[in-house]
This record gives structure tokens, C-alpha cells and sequence, in this order.
């Protein structure tokens, strides 16, 4: 579904240039889900935003079902780390801001939007703004606004990052019912070993100066019930954890 | 909503009979003809509002309302613009910078004599000034966006153009109101100075009408006319406020 070929980004000015990336190469298969995990500053969301044709590589190009990305693309839903939301904008204005954008019909898109909101536990909090809810319940509204748009592509960056560790194995399994509903790609972006191990179907464990994949660890077992518990959980956690330890020195 | 109202009301009337008594001490101490006492100015301003004292506050209102009101329709897209558009603001950011510390009031002989002794002249000389500070506050708040709010948008399918009108006139309404607000102590100052020239309506020339002639308690009158106008265009300006960006006004 995604193909990334022989992508280089370069940063800043000429003389200074710093070289995000260089022959970039990656692919993602249409229902995957991916997950990237990489030291602080080595690209990850760089390569989100390409993704996302929010950004143009220097060098290279991605295309998306064969299509070369020259800009956002109508069914890729993107989550940012930060900003996502608009603080002037109730969270029902937030989650129906793409479906109005877009000038699709009215009465429809209420509908939907209700549907969503009553998905995402958000109906009572539907008129409150971003700044009165809390972190979970904003990103569960970022989630919701992505899905107005019957994504087939779901880019994530780093969704979770800010929420205690209940709310955010509870989103993980919500992510989870997402994914596996339908035939949904996703490409997520995490710090955490475990949310990687247990969300991404393969996982990417990546480099820096310029970006590299320093291993890929299959993750089958991603999203089966109870696989948090299991030993094999574990011991995917500690092989992903020795590949970044490995990375660094 | 309802308590914070008449909270604010009761504010209003503390910070009334403060000044009012401040102004009788004062007045009583000094005992000189040009410092009436509080009851003498409100006698002339209840004798005065018979005769065409309202008529001069209407005159200063709509000159000032008016040129608020252009100086905003002009400075926020001039500033939203040059704040979005870097090669735009390369072009304009020069020409802003050398006159905008100019003191627009020098150029007052020529504007009356380009558009009269009336109404228009006075709006065009409050209008080039607020102007500025409107366009300069926009273009600032606009650069202080963060760039993920942009993209975030744009991710959603949105059109470029459309940033404008759901991002960027946002995002940048709070400060815009607190340009207002600066550039209502603004404007009212120029007003009076542009009304006290060659002119025979508004305030400005009321209170100076009544100087010459040595009326210090219909010039006080002209000066009460004066604070509420400010006070009313402040009280504007808030419930315009809350009007406009609601989501600054909830609880957290
Ligand atoms: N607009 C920019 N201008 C210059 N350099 C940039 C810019 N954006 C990112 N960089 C640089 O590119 C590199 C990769 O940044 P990126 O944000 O993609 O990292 P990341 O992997 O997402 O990091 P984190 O895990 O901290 O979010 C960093 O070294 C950063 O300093
Ligand atoms: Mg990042």
C-alpha cells in the first residue's frame, strides 16, 4: 500500500544541511500495522509527515496505492503529537471540522459525527472545549476526527505519549478495535517498547544520522486477546529493547 | 454568567465613587474656578444634555466606532496575510516599519484640506493610526501559530485558502482584541485632538469651546461625556469578546 522509495530529506539552510534521510526505502502492505520506535530526533515524524504528503522529500517519492503523494491525500487520517486540536473549536466542531472542510452535505455528516462521538465516549463532553477535557479524552477526539473521513491509511505520531499508563492501555485497546474492524493500515509512532509490541504487527526499530532501519521484528501475535500477559509478550519486549540499546552505542 | 455580570457592575460603581471622591477632595482643597466640584459638573452636564451635549457625544461616537471598525477591516487581512505569506511580508514589512512610527497627527493640515472639515477627515486620521497596530498585533499572532496546527488542518483535505478563515482569523482573535483594546485609549486621544481643530461637532471641540469661554463646569461636562464614551466602547469590546471567542471565557 505504501511505498517509499530512495527518499532523502535534507533540513535547514545550504552549507548547514542536515541529512534526515538518505535511500530511504520502505514498504507497508495494505491492513498492516506498522510501528516505529527510534531514539528522540531520528526522523520519525519527519517520515509521518512525508507519509502524509505534508512534506516533500529532497530526493525520492512515496506513493500510496501506486499513486505518487504531491499532497494530503483524502483517506489518510493523520494524529499529531501536539496541536492537533483546535482550542477555539467545541469538541464536536473539532471531530466534524473534516466532513465540513470538504463541503460534504449537512444532515449526513450529523449523523456520523453523532455516531462517533457515542463510540468514542465523548457525547457529554461534546460541547466542551479541548482545554476542558482531559488528555485522554483529547486524543480520543484527534481519533475521532481522523475516523469521520473512512481512512484506509491512519497515521499516528506519539498519540498516547501523554496519558497515565490506564488510560492508555485502555485507548491501546480501543486503537486495537479500530485497526482490526476493517481493512485499516496503520503506521504508529511510539517510544514505548511495550505499546510497540503490542500494537505493531511488525516492528520498525530505527537509527539515527541519517535514519536508518536498524532491525525489523515480526509481531504476528499483535492485538491477539491476552497477549499482554503472555511470556512471549516479554520476550518480544526485551529483544525490541536490546535492538535500541544496540542502536545507541 | 449571570453573577459575574453583576459582579462587574459593582466594580464600575466602587471605581465611580472612588474617583469621585478623589475628585471632590481635590476639588475642595484646591478651590480654584478651574477644578469644579463634582455636583457643579453634573448640573451642567444635566443642563447641557437638554441643549446639544448628546448631540457632540453621538457625533464622537460614530467617528470612533467607525474607524474602529475600518481599521479592523483592513488590518486583520493586511495582518493575517503577511503573517501566512513570508514573501508578502518581505514586500510589506518595510513599508509598515518606516511609517508606522511617523506621528500620522503631522499630516492633519493635509487631510483636512484633502477631505474637508467634516467627518471624514477625523475617521481617516484615527483610522491610519489604529490601523497599524491592529495590522502589526495580526501579523504576530499569526507567526506564533504553531506549525502542527497548520498541518494538522491541511491533513484533514482542507484547501490552502481555507487556513485563513479556520485557522489563522482564529487562532489570532484574542490578540487582535487586546489590540483593540490598547488602541481604544488610542483613538479616543486622537479624536479629541482631530475635533479640536476646525470643527464645530464632537467632544473634542465641546471641550474646548467651553475653555475659551471660561466654562470649567460645561468643560468637565464634556470631559464626563468623554470617560463614558471610553468606558462604553470598553464594555463593546468585552461583550464582543465573549461573543467572539467563547472558548477563552469557559471554565477549566
Ligand atoms: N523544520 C525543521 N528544521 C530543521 N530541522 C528539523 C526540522 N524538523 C525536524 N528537524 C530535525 O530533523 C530531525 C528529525 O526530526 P523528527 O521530528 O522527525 O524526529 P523524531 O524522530 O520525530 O523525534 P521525537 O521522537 O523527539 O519526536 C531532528 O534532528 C530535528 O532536529
Ligand atoms: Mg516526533
Amino acid at each position: 500500500m505504501i511505498q517509499v522509495s530512495h527518499c532523502s530529506v535534507a533540513y535547514g539552510e545550504p552549507g548547514e544541511r542536515v541529512m534526515v534521510y538518505e535511500n530511504f526505502n520502505l514498504s507497508v502492505s495494505r491492513g498492516e500495522s506498522l510501528v516505529m520506535i527510534g531514539p528522540s530526533g531520528c526522523g520519525k515524524t519527519t517520515l509521518l509527515y512525508i507519509m502524509a504528503g505534508l512534506l516533500k522529500p529532497t530526493e525520492g517519492e512515496v506513493q500510496i496505492d501506486g499513486k505518487t503523494i504531491l499532497g494530503p491525500r483524502k483517506e489518510t487520517g493523520f494524529i499529531l503529537q501536539e496541536y492537533g486540536l483546535f482550542p477555539w473549536l467545541t469538541v464536536e466542531e473539532n471531530v466534524s471540522l473534516g466532513l465540513r472542510v470538504r463541503h460534504l452535505p449537512r444532515p449526513a455528516n450529523r449523523s456520523k459525527v453523532n455516531a462517533i462521538l457515542g463510540e468514542m465516549g465523548l457525547l457529554s463532553v461534546r460541547r466542551h472545549y479541548p482545554s476542558q477535557l482531559s488528555g485522554g479524552q483529547r486524543q480520543r477526539v484527534a481519533l475521532a476526527r481522523a475516523l469521520t473521513l473512512d481512512p484506509d491509511l491512519l497515521l499516528m505520531d506519539e498519540p498516547l505519549s501523554a496519558l497515565d499508563a490506564l488510560t492508555r492501555e485502555r485507548l491501546q485497546l480501543l486503537l486495537l478495535e479500530i485497526w482490526q474492524r476493517g481493512d485499516l493500515t496503520s503506521v504508529l509512532v511510539t517510544h514505548s517498547i511495550e505499546e510497540a509490541v503490542f500494537l505493531g504487527q511488525r516492528i520498525l526499530v530505527l537509527g539515527a544520522n541519517p535514519a536508518i532501519v536498524l532491525a525489523e521484528v515480526e509481531n504476528p501475535e499483535a492485538g491477539s486477546a491476552g497477549y499482554r500477559q503472555t511470556r512471549l509478550f516479554y520476550e518480544r519486549c526485551t529483544q525490541v529493547r536490546s535492538l535500541l540499546e544496540g542502536g545507541q552505542t | 454568567m449571570h453573577q459575574k455580570a453583576s459582579a462587574q457592575a459593582r466594580g464600575y460603581l466602587w471605581a465611580a465613587l472612588f474617583l469621585w471622591l478623589v475628585w471632590e477632595l481635590a476639588a475642595r482643597r484646591l478651590g480654584t474656578p478651574m477644578l469644579p466640584t463634582p455636583e457643579m459638573a453634573f448640573t451642567a452636564t444635566l443642563r447641557l444634555l437638554q441643549g446639544n451635549l448628546g448631540e457632540h457625544f453621538w457625533v464622537s461616537t460614530y467617528r470612533v466606532l467607525l474607524s474602529m471598525t475600518l481599521s479592523l477591516l483592513f488590518g486583520v487581512p493586511f495582518g493575517l496575510v503577511m503573517g501566512f505569506e513570508p514573501k508578502v511580508d518581505r514586500v510589506l514589512a518595510p513599508l509598515v516599519y518606516i511609517t508606522y512610527p511617523i506621528p500620522k497627527i503631522v499630516f492633519l493640515p493635509l487631510i483636512l484640506l484633502l477631505l474637508g472639515l467634516g467627518d471624514q477627515s477625523k475617521v481617516f486620521l484615527i483610522t491610519l493610526i489604529v490601523f497599524f497596530q491592529i495590522l502589526v498585533t495580526t501579523r504576530d499572532a499569526v507567526r506564533k501559530i504553531p506549525l502542527e496546527t497548520i498541518s494538522s488542518f491541511l491533513s484533514l483535505g482542507a484547501k490552502r485558502i481555507q487556513v485563513y478563515r479556520y485557522v489563522l482569523l482564529p487562532a489570532s482573535l484574542p490578540d487582535v482584541f487586546t489590540a483593540l483594546r490598547l488602541s481604544m485609549g488610542t483613538s479616543v486621544a486622537v479624536l479629541f485632538f482631530a475635533e479640536s481643530f476646525a470643527t464645530t461637532k464632537g467632544l473634542g471641540y465641546f471641550i474646548m469651546d467651553a475653555w475659551s469661554r471660561s466654562a470649567p463646569d460645561e468643560m468637565f461636562a464634556g470631559i464626563l461625556a468623554m470617560g463614558v464614551l471610553g468606558v462604553a466602547l470598553f464594555i463593546l469590546t468585552d461583550v464582543m469578546d465573549h461573543v467572539f471567542i467563547r472558548w477563552q471565557h469557559v471554565q477549566r
